[in-house]
């Protein structure tokens, strides 16, 4: 309880004394640019696998003659856009960047970088932070649209050259009964991971204290806590959502 | 100039500064010495604001720091340059925006207002021609001295240096002490530098303050210091062979 009181007042320390629009407008476009641009080739390619495999598994268990081929890309949809693109790419986020996030500011932290920000009268929470959060909400949800299309076109691919599903009943499968509140309900998702993964991260590495070893168990406990928060919540929000 | 009144601190039950009390003078280099472990660090991070401390006000020019609101201490803050232990220069930056990054958040000059500015004062702490280097890719004396040209970049009212000469060799060290010095006349800027380093202390110790055991124990100049007929403090000043052979010879 003491580390979420913790959590909630770190929270709101980064919307007291803010800079200037233009120097977070700035800084934005860096984090974007760190957290998105540089993450599009592991999420191309995890999500490309993830669909083959998922394609693979699905066409392996439905051995049934009364269900029709098409069933596979409908299965792969569902879950691609439901679970496999914003949940395990959560998961990989959190990895690549909660990491990269902890690290970095565990590292500033160590070595009197935020020190020096805070003696220069910047409120270093809101300078160094604020802009990762926002460039995650920015940036995760078109990373989260980029793997469930990849993760669609990894299950065409290897459903086409393996001979299990047609390139036609492919795309029957895709559009039959498609509901698109699935996709609302996955970004809504991926808005809700963003902000934890980046808060959770930044909040573990902001707080280091001690030495290089303090920041290697900063990181460890960033990518911990925020892949448990993304998984909780994953299930809360599946509560919450599919009440319509 | 800067007063401190009464500062007490402890961490988790265990005191670190008890009831310690001064002045530090404009224009002059004032200096804040003891051995390791003695709250040097933590008496300059109660000064700056870093830490608050338990009991005690600081005092910038008559305005009462510790009880000041958020946007006061602020405002005092854009006064302070300050020069950290290792340097603290910013990874991701490289020299020129270093020592720009205070005149990008806190002023509205114009680009090339900035450039003249930090090339005028990397120019006055001897560093020419290094503006695109990384920090990763200079010196450990270098670093300083790039830490320096931003503490003063943007023309602060108070200089803090937190043990400016740790890990220099002795060349080096007498550069940035005389540097230091210099600025602070130059600037005419209270300016407080906590060492542990006696070549400082009789370098630059215009004012210097004696902690031992998170207490202050004696206040002087550099020359009274090896006259204070204080125990605790002739064993500070005297831990070193040269140090000691001075006084044999006196």
């Amino acid at each position: 309880m003491k580390g979420f009181g913790q959590y909630m007042i770190f929270l709101h320390s980064l919307v007291v004394r803010r800079e200037t629009f233009k120097t977070y407008y700035r800084l934005v476009i860096e984090e974007s640019m760190l957290i998105g641009v540089k993450s599009i080739g592991l999420v191309a390619l995890v999500a490309t696998f993830i669909g083959a495999v998922t394609t693979v598994q699905t066409a392996y268990n439905l051995v049934s003659p009364l269900i029709p081929r098409y069933m596979i890309a409908n299965v792969v949809r569902e879950m691609t856009i439901l679970e496999l693109a914003p949940t395990i790419m959560a998961i990989i986020y959190a990895g690549k960047v909660g990491s990269s996030m902890a690290g970095g500011l565990g590292t500033m932290r160590i070595t009197e970088q935020i020190d020096a920000l805070e003696v220069m009268g910047i409120n270093s929470a809101s300078y160094l932070i604020l802009p990762k959060i926002i460039a995650s909400l920015l940036m995760y949800p078109l990373l989260v649209i980029l793997a469930g299309a990849c993760g669609l076109f990894g299950g065409y691919l290897v459903g086409m050259m393996a001979g299990m599903v047609s390139p036609t009943d492919y795309a029957y499968g895709l559009r039959f009964n498609f509901d698109s509140y699935s996709v609302t309900f996955a970004l809504i998702k991926s808005f809700v991971f963003a902000f934890l993964i980046s808060s959770i991260s930044s909040f573990k590495g902001y707080f280091t204290q001690g030495g290089a070893l303090e920041v290697g168990i900063a990181t460890t406990a960033a990518v911990t806590a925020s892949i448990i928060a993304v998984l909780m919540s994953d299930y809360l929000l599946a509560q919450l959502l599919y009440v319509r | 100039m800067i007063k401190i009144k009464n500062i007490s601190k402890s961490f988790a039950g265990k005191t670190v500064l008890q009831g310690i009390s001064g002045e530090f003078d404009k224009g002059k280099t004032n200096l804040i010495i003891g051995s390791s472990g003695t709250g040097k660090s933590v008496l300059l991070k109660c000064i700056v604001g870093l830490i608050n401390p338990d009991e005690g006000n600081v005092y910038y020019d008559l305005r009462n720091f510790t009880e000041a609101d958020k946007e006061m201490k602020a405002e005092i803050r854009r006064e302070i340059g300050m020069l950290f232990q290792g340097g603290a220069l910013f990874d991701s930056k490289d020299v020129e925006h270093n020592v720009m990054f205070p005149l990008d958040i806190l002023t509205k000059m114009k680009p090339d207002e900035k450039l003249d500015r930090v090339n005028f004062c990397l120019k006055r702490v001897g560093l020419e021609n290094v503006n695109k280097k990384m920090p990763s890719e200079i010196s450990g004396g270098m670093k300083k001295r790039v830490g320096i040209a931003r503490a003063i970049v943007n023309n602060p009212n108070y200089l803090f240096c937190d043990e400016p000469n740790s890990g220099l060799d002795p060349q080096t060290s007498i550069l940035i002490d005389d540097l230091i010095k210099e600025i602070t006349l130059e600037f005419n800027i209270t300016t407080i530098v906590v060492t542990h380093d006696m070549n400082s202390v009789m370098g630059i110790g215009e004012k210097v303050m004696f902690l031992y055991k998170g207490r202050k124990l004696w206040e002087g100049s550099n020359q009274e210091i090896m006259r204070s007929g204080i125990s605790e403090l002739d064993d500070f000043v005297f831990s070193n062979k040269v140090m000691q052979s001075l006084k044999n010879k006196s």
